[in-house]
């Protein structure tokens, strides 16, 4: 990639009060400020959202595709981890 | 017509705002970099949105019964009331910026102030335009500051867009007898209190961003008179276009 462009920034928006900030994108600005502003007009035109979170990407740290076998895979195996061995009473509702 | 000064006044409000907005427009598909292409075309698209809204009330203080279109697309290049510096070419992105920084500046003042006239419609549409101004002024000043404390390149760039676009910024205060007529009946500000406002903004932006003030005071005005630039017969070429091969089209 050539120096000479811009970073690239992860754009995380929460859609209303008390919700999670969900990734929705990438896009490039010299500088945070920019990026959010960027942001607000590539991402928000359509009130999707009230607050929005930056990152600079090359300061995420990511799981290794190829070592998913070894980080995932083994508890798919241990079903006995999942809550799924319980009567649920008569009467709970919701569940 | 009831009230004919204002009438024009809204008129040169919204000629100000579709110009603007059609010049931005043409930075669609071009923009350096895809995020700007965007934002700049957001910024056309409030201005036009602006636009329809004062040329409703336009049209309804003209009470000849013609819509928004009409008045938009079917004038003469001198019945626009557009000031010259909303008709000035793109230029390069920092002259583009530049234009809309100046205008920006005058803008939000003066719907800010616009927001407390009596006439109940031109004070709404103050309103909701005041938080899109907002948004406008800061995104050009970020840029005015980055361009002038950037490189050497970028320097020259945004100077060289301010000595030239200095000489069209006067004329945004101009103000004539229907101005005074609608400001001694209270409807409107002065525009001396609009005009102080806007030279406390360019001035805090140039110093921060490291750009100086032109010394010449060369003006050019005419154009709240119609009286326009060369420039401004090929954008009414390209903006009206549809609306006379088409009659009455809608989209």
């Amino acid at each position: 990639m050539s120096t000479t462009q811009w970073p690239l920034w992860e754009v995380f928006i929460r859609s209303k009060q008390g919700l999670n900030h969900k990734h929705v994108g990438s896009l490039r600005a010299p500088d945070a400020t920019l990026a959010l502003e960027n942001a607000r007009d590539v991402y928000t035109r359509r009130s999707e959202g009230i607050s929005i979170w930056v990152v600079e990407s090359a300061n995420i740290h990511a799981t290794d595709i190829d070592d998913a076998d070894s980080f995932f895979e083994p508890s798919d195996t241990k079903i006995y981890r999942h809550p799924t061995f319980y009567e649920v009473p008569d009467g709970v509702k919701h569940m | 017509m009831q009230d004919q000064a204002l009438f024009e006044y809204v008129l040169r409000l919204a000629d100000d705002s579709l110009i603007l907005g059609q010049r931005l427009g043409e930075w669609c598909g071009h923009g350096p970099i895809l995020e700007e292409d965007i934002a700049l075309t957001n910024i056309s698209l409030d201005l036009i949105g602006q636009a329809i809204s004062l040329y409703d009330l336009a049209s309804e203080l003209e009470g000849a019964g013609k819509n928004h279109d009409q008045l938009a697309y079917l004038r003469f290049e001198n019945e626009y009331k557009n000031v010259l510096l909303v008709e000035q070419p793109n230029g390069d992105f920092a002259m583009t910026i530049l234009r809309q920084f100046f205008f920006d500046a005058f803008r939000l003042p003066l719907y800010e102030a616009l927001m407390q006239s009596p006439v109940a419609q031109l004070a709404a549409i103050a309103a909701k335009s005041v938080k899109e101004t907002r948004y406008h002024l800061k995104h050009t000043s970020e840029w005015v500051i980055r361009m002038g404390d950037g490189t050497d390149e970028s320097h020259e760039r945004a100077q060289a867009a301010i000595d030239h676009l200095w000489r069209y910024t006067s004329e945004l205060f101009f103000e004539d007898n229907i101005d005074e007529q609608l400001q001694e009946r209270q409807l409107v500000p002065s525009l001396k209190g609009i005009q102080a406002n806007w030279m406390e903004t360019v001035k805090a932006v140039l110093s921060e961003a490291t750009l100086t003030i032109p010394t010449n005071n060369w003006k050019f005005e005419g154009g709240r008179q119609g009286r326009h630039s060369e420039h401004m017969g090929y954008i009414l070429a390209d903006l009206q276009y549809m609306q006379r091969a088409y009659p009455n089209m809608e989209w």
